[in-house]
């Protein structure tokens, strides 16, 4: 209860008390998690301009780490450093190391596209394949072969929907296209999709920001549950998403880690007047 | 060189500068207008000073001006054919009215040789003239052979003596032309000058002078519409008239299902006795088709993999030079790659035939068709790389993040979203492929036959067309009426491909916007 009070004196933007409040009960994490990514020196440049300047950053496994800052201070950047998306902009450079369970994935003896196979990724917009809500989930495990028959394709499709909470709501239009969902529906269909092909991490880029709060509510829920078994990292605009979802939090501004640290600490006990500047929304 | 260079001045300073000169003089005319009278009342009551800028006004005096006096000059212009005409023949004596319209069609061709005719001769000639019109009326008789010999001697040749009505109907004609050019060019400046009396007086503080001029715009930009449309129809229904006078002479069954083109007996050679030959559309349909299809089967892999490369591939330094590159192929006249059909592709085919023992014609439908897939791969992989740059970069980056590969990305995702653009994109090529010309009049040969043989020479509605209109056919007869049927038919079947191509892809459009 005091830990509440604290919130709402310091920062009076976020009204949502009771929501908080539950949050803040599921964010005790009393064990220490092993860490899954480690970033050391991260360096960014496209073109000329750099964009991240030396991040520095350890995201612990099976739990959810939230990204926030102000618009352009790199956050989605980094994020996209974590599977190597930013191979896809010619202009884009990226130095320094990251490393996944100890391995270094910019490593030139390494497979991009399996590495992006053991980080699943969540957009800022539903971006559903114009296929069958079926062939959406299906495309990873067909890629990759990770099924050998049809009876066990049909089956990690299911769980894939279930784990995402879209099971009940599609299981009779499975071929239906994936196109013709809500937009809640769609983002959902779209973390099944990431989810069917097994990843370890999963990296969600603003994944709410398209959707209507009810929607919004799902998601974060799902992401919850989701921790248990995936380490998640997610760039958030909202301060009230990131303190209800994430159990670390880091806060970046124009390319550089201001502040990292436990989800409660950062939002009740800011070290930097940055940061609380930030959450407490006199900037940003 | 310098005798086209001062014909080009000469014409500037002739029909250019001279209305430019006089529509600014209006214009800064309305406009000190209106500044004068912004600056009268700058001091005075009326605080609202000017509704419109003064340049508006300016535009505004010049428009209302001249445009009404244009427009009276150019309908005057396009009339006065017809109704001079209409007199000159009121003239003719009924002998000549009585007459079918190929003949009277031939009178009215020669009063305009003479007509011509007139302007070479001096005052005393044409006196002359003048008493022959009057025939055995004139104080002295003139032989018509002394006319004849008269316009010989300009270079001018008439078949016969002529008659003294037309030598009438001629000088007619001429002081009608005359009256006409004066009469229009003096209405043009009356109506101009009254217009801008009207409009100069018109100009006032509160005259919405802004409005005036957005309103004359927007007439003007639908006029430019209207004509457009008009000229659409005005072929279309041309064509449609010609094509119901051919099949009043042939039935539509001999057309659309006869099987056999001889168009060469019947009617011109034998003077119509009831046999009037066979025009049957199918082979000249399968020829199109045909070759089409081979243009197509070249066309589209290359320019669909070629639209893939650019966009999903290519850096964005290649992208910049090979895609204009490619988009040259457009713009080479297709009369060109007749030439290179006809001189290179064609013996090409031939001698490599020969080499592998094939007979290969050096027209043949593989000829025609491999150029004209040349010809349309721009087409393909200009429109397939707009089409496939619309597919949202988030599609590819959500199949890239489940750990496919570019090439998996490509053939997994972004094609069948493009899907039915693309569809779109080759069904718009076809069309092009299809009323081609030139390439299939060099390179396909004239056979009309219903053949399978890719080897052999096939013929085309098009390159049909050009034989029948430039054949030694009179008028009415089905063998150039028959080209309007067929332009028509080409017509329908492009139209269709096209409206068809444009629903598929603006549907598609729509799905991302």
């Amino acid at each position: 209860m005091v830990a509440t009070h604290v919130v709402e004196s310091k920062a009076p933007m976020l009204e949502q008390t009771n929501d908080l409040a539950e949050a803040e009960t599921t964010n005790v994490e009393p064990a220490e998690k092993s860490t899954k990514i480690t970033s050391e020196d991260v360096c960014v440049y496209y073109g000329e301009k750099q964009a991240l300047f030396g991040i520095d950053l350890e995201i612990p496994e099976n739990s959810v780490t939230s990204l926030i800052g102000p618009s352009g201070c790199g956050k989605s950047t980094y994020l996209r450093c974590i599977n190597r998306m930013n191979d896809v902009i010619d202009i884009c450079r990226v130095t320094g190391t990251i490393k996944i369970d100890g391995k270094d994935i910019y490593d030139p003896s390494l497979d991009v596209v399996e590495l992006r196979a053991r980080i699943g990724m969540v957009f800022q917009k539903p971006n559903p394949f114009p296929k069958s809500i079926y062939d959406n989930i299906a495309y990873g495990p067909r890629i990759h072969g990770l099924t050998s028959n049809k009876a066990e394709l049909d089956e990690l499709v299911e769980n894939s929907l279930i784990k995402a909470g879209l099971w009940n709501e599609v299981k009779d239009r499975l071929s239906g296209p994936g196109t013709g969902l809500s937009g809640g529906q769609q983002q959902r269909l779209c973390i099944a999709r990431a989810i069917a092909t097994k990843p370890e991490v999963i990296l969600m880029d603003e994944p709410c920001s398209a959707l209507d709060p009810i929607a919004t509510a799902t998601i974060e829920e799902l992401i919850d549950e989701l921790r248990s078994n995936y380490t998640i990292v997610i760039v958030t605009h909202s301060m009230q998403q990131a303190a209800r979802v994430s159990q670390r939090t880091a806060f970046f501004h124009l390319g550089k880690i201001i502040e990292e640290g436990e989800t409660t600490q950062i939002f009740t006990n800011p070290q930097n007047e940055k940061t609380q500047d930030y959450i407490t929304g006199r900037f940003g | 060189m310098s005798e086209v260079l001062s014909l080009y001045v000469t014409g500037f300073l002739t029909y250019i500068l001279p209305p430019v000169i006089v529509v600014s003089i209006v214009f800064f005319i309305g406009k000190w207008k209106a500044q004068g009278l912004a600056k009268q009342t700058s001091t005075a009551a009326n605080a609202a000073g000017l509704h419109s800028r003064p340049p508006y006004h300016g535009a505004f005096l010049a428009l209302v001006s001249f445009l009404p006096a244009v427009l009276v000059f150019l309908t005057w212009s396009i009339a006065e054919g017809p109704v001079i005409k209409g007199m000159v023949n009121n003239t003719l004596p009924a002998s000549v009215t009585k007459l079918d319209q190929g003949k009277q069609d031939l009178i009215t061709s020669v009063i305009g040789t003479i007509e011509n005719g007139l302007n070479k001769l001096d005052q005393k000639e044409l006196d002359l003239l003048k008493s022959a019109s009057k025939g055995d009326q004139a104080a002295v008789p003139v032989e018509p052979e002394t006319v004849r010999k008269l316009f010989e001697s300009k270079n001018i040749i008439l078949a016969d003596n002529p008659e003294p009505y037309l030598l009438a109907a001629a000088l007619k004609s001429r002081d009608l032309v005359q009256f006409s050019t004066y009469g229009k060019y003096i209405a043009f400046v009356l109506i101009s000058i009254a217009a801008f009396l009207f409009a100069y007086s018109s100009i006032k503080l509160r005259l919405r002078a802004r409005n005036g001029v957005e309103t004359i715009i927007r007439w003007f930009l639908i006029l430019a519409s209207v004509i457009a449309i008009v000229t659409t129809f005005g072929i279309v229904f041309s064509v449609l008239f010609e094509t119901i006078n051919f099949f009043q002479i042939i039935p539509p069954s001999n057309f659309f299902f006869g099987t056999v083109w001889d168009p060469r007996f019947g009617w011109g050679a034998t003077g119509g006795d009831g046999n009037f030959g066979q025009y049957g559309f199918l082979p000249l349909l399968w020829g199109t088709l045909y070759i089409s299809i081979v243009a197509l089967l070249v066309a589209v892999p290359i320019g669909l993999f070629s639209a893939i490369y650019m966009s999903e591939y290519a850096g964005p330094k290649l992208r910049s030079i090979a895609k204009p590159a490619l988009e040259i192929l457009a713009g080479i006249p297709t009369i060109v790659y007749g030439f290179f059909a006809l001189v290179t592709v064609g013996p090409f085919f031939r001698d490599a035939g020969a080499v592998v023992g094939l007979e290969i014609n050096a027209s043949s439908v593989l000829t025609a068709g491999f150029v004209m897939g040349i010809m349309i791969i721009p087409f393909i992989s200009s429109l397939s790389d707009d089409i496939i740059n619309a597919v949202p970069q988030s599609l590819r980056e959500g199949s890239l993040g489940l750990g496919s590969t570019k090439s998996e990305t490509v053939t997994k995702v972004v094609l069948p979203a493009a899907l039915p653009g693309l569809v779109g994109a080759v069904m718009l090529a076809a069309s092009r492929a299809i009323g081609e010309t030139m390439i299939v009049v060099l390179a396909a040969g004239i056979a009309a036959k219903l053949h399978m043989n890719p080897f052999d020479a096939l013929t085309t509605i098009t390159v049909k067309i050009v034989n029948q209109l430039t054949g030694d056919h009179e008028f009415g007869s089905p063998e150039t009426l028959v080209a309007f049927a067929l332009g028509l038919s080409l017509f329908v079947i492009t139209l269709m491909l096209n409206v068809y191509a444009l629903y598929i892809v603006r549907k598609y459009r729509e799905q991302y916007d």
